[in-house]
């Protein structure tokens, strides 16, 4: 009775939030929405047994993704005249991907996918959970059958670091950095120098 | 709560569950009280001054008369202020702060939620606090508010990831994601507490290989627990790495705008993070509730153990905002990314290997 009530509850929320982010008028608010979103959906994971993707859901992207999100909405200089103009040019680009994205999740809930797929092709079935929790399960799976496109999507993403590295670096010259094991190594010897001037002359540096 | 939901039906099994939510709750802010005033003695004694001494004897009560001003006050709301946002960002704070108690094991089989995923979900919700602070600064719609967020949001990004190999270290070593287990892992002593492991592996024998790396391994997670006392220190922002506030040079960092209760509640969220940090540490790598000579197994004995390690903890945690001068931001930043961050993961590289080749349980 409590996982129906925290069912119907979450899944609300989560809904109400979803029209929120599209509609909200100040893009700050749609992230926080957005964020609403993400921790509802994490809750239903809980609630489906899944609670490792939960888990990993609110890590990555709540507090990674959405903190960078969150960062570049708020340093905007938003015009939200502007903002508004713009919405019925790209209304049917968005109602399209909408259908597409529904037309899914029909097929998927009516199980037409699920009816042609032969059971025993499905790579991994998901094991029982007092064979292994999901934990242990999706590490099995993630590296040993998968491993391959595991380490490929680390490299893709570890290319895109270097590249948004790459383009932003500048080195500017004459600026003074700090070198700390310099100033660490640094003796009376190296760091103290004693001289006698004669009078009227100065000391070159 | 599960085993109180089975034994007392839904309702009654959910309402005793609140209950204890509460009792907690109480503790930690009683607690918190308390570790203030503390905090407040210790820096007083190290520069030689009294500290608080009027409320209370030795001013123990000063905690609970700042907490009766600070309601009183009136909450200023600035203008062009987004209210809402304004109102919710210190709840966030001090909503996340204490969530993550529910999963802390305080004594053996005294907890809230007997998790599998306990550490996961503890790195879960307390990235999720990082989010008080952003909304806070951006929603003051003042500069210097906005700067100190971006400031001290970066600060706790970059630590969070330091923290987060800390504790693959641990995990890798005791094989399991759920805090219980990672406590009865060092119940043998204090040298098989994950602080002082290599010295217990010396003393457990064996053969020559797998003592030698189990010394390693031991060392380096002696190491790691001081990377993560230091990353605990910049992730709850004490000082020396206390940039988001630095009150003698910068201005109050993302609460300038707060005042009253609002400026309480990020306060409080505060301090229950150092103090829930303290147990992480005890719980970690100080043998949690076992005794330094051996297993603990009553609880109460058992809570009291762990609270008096919390203490110990918050002590050290006082002293060196006593004693350490505050770092500059680059500085900090240095030290998060370019010294941390790879060593934590050469770490993480050896105690992996340990555990390939020796299997776990080291």
């Amino acid at each position: 009775m409590l996982q129906i009530a925290a069912f119907y509850i979450l899944a609300a929320v989560a809904l109400i939030s979803a029209i929120m982010v599209v509609s909200a008028k100040n893009p700050v608010h749609s992230v926080m929405f957005l964020i609403t979103i993400f921790v509802t959906t994490s809750g239903l994971f809980v609630l489906a047994g899944a609670e490792y993707l939960a888990m990993l859901l609110i890590v990555v992207y709540v507090g990674a993704v959405a903190v960078l999100f969150l960062f570049v909405v708020m340093m905007l200089d938003i015009d939200f005249v502007e903002l508004k103009q713009g919405f019925m040019r790209y209304a049917p680009f968005g109602g399209l991907v909408a259908l597409v994205l529904f037309a899914m999740f029909v097929l998927v809930a009516s199980a037409v996918v699920e009816a042609k797929v032969d059971p025993h092709v499905l790579a991994s079935p998901t094991p029982a959970l007092d064979v292994a929790n999901n934990t242990q399960a999706i590490g099995r799976i993630l590296y040993t059958d998968y491993i391959l496109f595991f380490q490929l999507a680390g490299m893709v993403l570890f290319v895109a670091m270097i590249g948004a590295i790459v383009l932003t670096l500048r080195h500017k010259p004459h600026v003074k950095r700090q070198n700390v094991g310099k100033q660490v190594a640094r003796t009376r010897k190296t760091g103290v120098e004693n001289t006698k001037p004669k009078i009227g002359e100065g000391v070159t540096l | 709560m599960k085993a109180l939901i089975d034994a007392l039906g839904p309702l009654w099994g959910s309402l005793a569950g609140i209950g204890l939510s509460l009792v907690y709750m109480v503790v930690v802010l009683l607690t918190v009280a308390f570790i203030l005033w503390f905090d407040r003695k210790v820096w007083a004694a190290v520069q030689m001054r009294k500290g608080p001494n009027m409320v209370g004897p030795v001013g123990i009560l000063q905690s609970f008369a700042d907490f009766i001003k600070f309601v009183l006050k009136e909450i200023v709301v600035p203008s062009g202020a987004n209210k809402t946002i304004f109102v919710i960002a210190p709840i966030i704070t001090v909503v996340t702060s204490f969530l993550t108690w529910a999963v802390l094991p305080v004594a053996p089989g005294w907890v809230l939620s007997d998790m599998n995923v306990g550490i996961l979900y503890i790195l879960a919700v307390s990235s999720l606090g990082v989010y008080g602070i952003i909304m806070g600064g951006w929603a003051s719609n003042s500069k210097y508010p906005f700067l100190g967020a971006l400031r001290s949001a970066a600060q706790m990004v970059s630590y969070e990831v330091s923290i987060g190999f800390v504790i693959v270290c641990v995990l890798l070593v005791v094989g399991s994601l759920n805090l219980t287990d990672i406590v009865n892992h060092q119940k043998a002593g204090i040298w098989d507490w994950n602080a002082f492991a290599f010295i217990g592996a010396l003393m457990h024998g064996g053969s020559p290989a797998k003592m030698g790396m189990a010394f390693v391994v031991g060392l380096v997670l002696f190491a790691m627990s001081i990377v993560f006392f230091i990353s605990a220190l910049a992730e709850t922002n004490r000082p020396p790495f206390d940039l988001p506030e630095a009150e003698s040079e910068l201005v109050a960092g993302y609460q300038v705008e707060y005042s009253a209760t609002l400026y309480l509640l990020f306060m409080m969220g505060e301090y229950v993070n150092i103090v829930f940090m303290c147990a992480m540490i005890s719980i970690l790598f100080l043998g949690g509730w076992n005794l330094p000579w051996g297993e603990v197994t009553n609880p109460f004995l058992g809570f009291l153990v762990l609270y008096v390690k919390i203490w110990a903890m918050f002590f050290m945690f006082a002293m060196v905002k006593a004693i350490v001068p505050r770092y500059r931001y680059d500085q900090l930043m240095r030290i998060g990314w370019k010294i941390f961050l790879p060593t934590t993961l050469v770490c993480v590289a050896i105690v992996g290997a340990y555990v390939a080749f020796f299997g776990g349980n080291a």
